[in-house]
């Protein structure tokens, strides 16, 4: 179920559904849609090979946690279509990106809109920082930094086992502060794990302001080549650059796609807000209110009449 | 005189691994250490090597986990839980992934000092939804720890003894029982793990002094059968005494304690092992005497527990042996 529509239009559909969201709630993870809209809408439009989904369109509320009283437990990842062996597996590591991955679901046919309506709302499975169980989502990724390591193992198993779809992680490039990063890095390298692909929203923006104010990491690709990946950076807006970039041959090494982006990329009021971007919550009506008309501008929409 | 086995868990192991396809054998650079260097040589397709980068190990072993693979992870206890604890929850006990926690050096049983002796990991554990904790007390235990370990829908935290261990039993592991070492009706001595041979001690001693000893050994302490203990409760006077290889806080002391609240029972518990301290590093026999964890220090806690005197030193201990496992199988059956 791929390319029934251009993935420039999957990804401004994301913007839409997550500036709507934010509208409405009165702020959100908005400038993640800035930054992430385009690899989302790629990976889940043109990359990944998923088969149907297997959980039914309009979320279940939560069931519960994982435990031996509850055998009727399952992860989101039937979102994402069955496990099978020619099939790939996402994990979306930054699991705050959560509210783009249940947009880029219902762009891409995988989830009902009233999925997202259920977003962060008490009894829920479409949880604020996403869940194993809660839509698109095969493991907890909400500490930031496991993601690669988890899709490492599941891939390496899957190697072994002869099984031809790839395992991809989405990440977000504060996870290159967490030591865990680059101990999964030199692991894939060591054990030659080639099947495992990532591709990271470089945005240069954390909780707390600018990664550099934050934490200075420095140069990140020279790093991942260092620590044995096969590493491309390209401009995170531009479809075309992630089409070439996962042609990259990385024979025995992980491929790592470092997608420079802007974090008020197609939603320029934001830039207001800089550096403080990681949840845009509004501060005033009167913001709110213009916020509301210069991104709807900005995407094409009519202003959210969000009174009702 | 008891029997040693030497690195029972080096056979036990491989023999487990081969019957099973998918297990998988991964250590953090402590291969020999933990008894698999011999396994590694022979079967390296079966074992990776992780470096020392535990929590990478954990997140990539509950990856290995959603493959269909059963990793037996290799390392001393410590590293085990207090690095990669994060790891540990979110990769591994929150999703209920079949890895089997291989931990070596529990409690006092290393020289290495407070960097390298899990005293509190029971305690971290048993705090642990969905994780099931076994441990061993002997080389039997210890040669059936991984199908033990393996036969467990979930994580599991295995306290697993190296080197020279002494058999003192002849019947595997069975999760979820415990074992009555003796009957008596005086007192209830609850241990785990090598303080049980030392309890073992104690009572050869104490039951020439007519005090009558009722002594369970657990290997399974979660999850916890707390009506059979409460039997064993029932039955004796004066009540009971814990003693192990680990802070009192937490392990199998709190267990007792918190059963017998839950059920009212009304009677004494001695709980022994590290009072609120860590340790240093020396000899086994070294710290146990140090820190009250041997034979000598379950005889006074028996002594505190009755209100009377038992007139035993440190001498009749030390020449106190345990015999050879055949000469208890008779205690065993009981």
């Amino acid at each position: 179920m791929q390319n029934k529509r251009q993935t420039v239009d999957v990804a401004l559909g994301i913007r839409r559904r997550v500036f709507e969201h934010a509208i409405r709630n009165n702020g959100g993870y908005l400038s993640q849609a800035c930054s992430a809209a385009e690899q989302l809408a790629w990976l889940y439009n043109e990359e990944l090979n998923l088969g149907e989904p297997t959980l039914p369109m309009i979320p279940k509320p939560f069931e519960g946690v994982p435990s031996a009283d509850n055998p009727d437990y399952h992860t989101g990842a039937g979102y994402n279509g069955p496990f099978e062996a020619q099939y790939d597996r996402l994990f979306i590591a930054p699991a705050h990106y959560a509210l783009n991955a249940y947009a880029t679901l219902i762009e891409v046919g995988r989830m009902a809109p009233e999925g997202l309506e259920m977003f962060n709302k008490d009894g829920s499975s479409v949880e604020m920082i996403g869940a194993e169980h809660s839509p698109g989502m095969e493991v907890h990724n909400g500490t930031l930094g496991i993601g690669l390591s988890t899709a490492a193992g599941l891939a390496w198993g899957r190697k072994q086992r002869g099984e031809t779809g790839r395992t991809w992680v989405f990440m977000s490039d504060g996870e290159v502060q967490e030591g865990q990063t680059w101990e999964a890095v030199q692991a894939c390298a060591h054990h030659g794990i080639d099947n495992v692909f990532a591709i990271m929203d470089v945005n240069d923006q954390q909780c707390d302001g600018t990664m550099s104010s934050v934490m200075e990491v420095g140069d990140i690709r020279a790093k991942f080549l260092a620590f044995g990946a096969a590493c491309i950076e390209i401009d995170g807006h531009d479809l075309s650059a992630m089409r070439d970039a996962v042609k990259e041959p990385h024979a025995g090494k992980p491929l790592i796609i470092l997608a420079r982006t802007n974090p008020f990329h197609t939603m320029s009021i934001l830039e207001e807000r800089f550096p403080r971007l990681h949840y845009v919550r509004f501060k005033s009506e009167e913001e709110r209110a213009r916020m509301n008309i210069s991104i709807a501008k900005d995407l094409g929409i009519d202003p959210i009449d969000y009174a009702h | 005189m008891v029997e040693m086995v030497t690195k029972p868990y080096a056979a036990a192991f491989e023999k487990h691994a081969l019957a099973n396809p998918d297990v998988l054998c991964l250590s953090a650079d402590l291969t020999s250490s933990c008894e698999i260097d011999g396994f590694r040589d022979r079967h390296p397709e079966r074992f990776l090597s992780m470096g020392m980068a535990e929590q990478n190990m954990m997140s990539f072993a509950g990856g290995l986990g959603l493959a269909g693979f059963r990793p037996f992870i290799h390392t001393f206890g410590v590293f085990m839980y207090r690095r990669p604890y994060d790891q540990l929850m979110a990769s591994i006990a929150y999703p209920r992934r079949k890895v089997r926690l291989m931990a070596f050096l529990p409690g006092i049983t290393t020289p290495g000092g407070m960097t390298h002796q899990s005293i509190e990991d029971i305690s971290v554990m048993r705090s642990i939804p969905n994780m099931t904790i076994l441990e061993t007390g002997d080389a039997t235990e210890v040669e059936s720890i991984c199908e033990a370990a393996d036969s467990i829908d979930g994580p599991v935290y295995c306290r697993v003894l190296r080197g020279s261990v002494p058999r003192l039993f002849d019947s595997p592991i069975k999760v979820g029982q415990m074992r009555e070492l003796a009957s008596g009706d005086d007192v209830l001595v609850v241990t785990a793990g090598i303080c049980t041979e030392e309890a073992m001690r104690a009572n050869s001693v104490l039951s020439k002094t007519g005090v009558s000893v009722r002594h369970l050994h657990l290997h399974t302490i979660k999850p916890f059968d707390a009506k059979a203990l409460l039997d064993h409760i029932a039955s004796v006077k004066h009540g009971v005494i814990t003693l192990e290889n680990h802070v009192t806080e937490g392990g199998i002391g709190s267990l007792v304690a918190e059963a017998m609240a839950d059920a009212g029972v009304g009677k004494r518990l001695v709980r022994l092992g590290l009072k609120d301290t860590y340790a240093h590093g020396g000899s086994r026999a070294y710290l146990m005497r140090y820190y009250g964890l041997d034979a000598i220090a379950l005889v006074r806690g028996i002594e505190d527990l009755m209100g009377q005197k038992f007139n035993v030193s440190e001498q009749d201990l030390d020449v106190a042996r345990v015999e050879a496992v055949h000469s208890l199988a008779k205690a065993e059956g009981l």
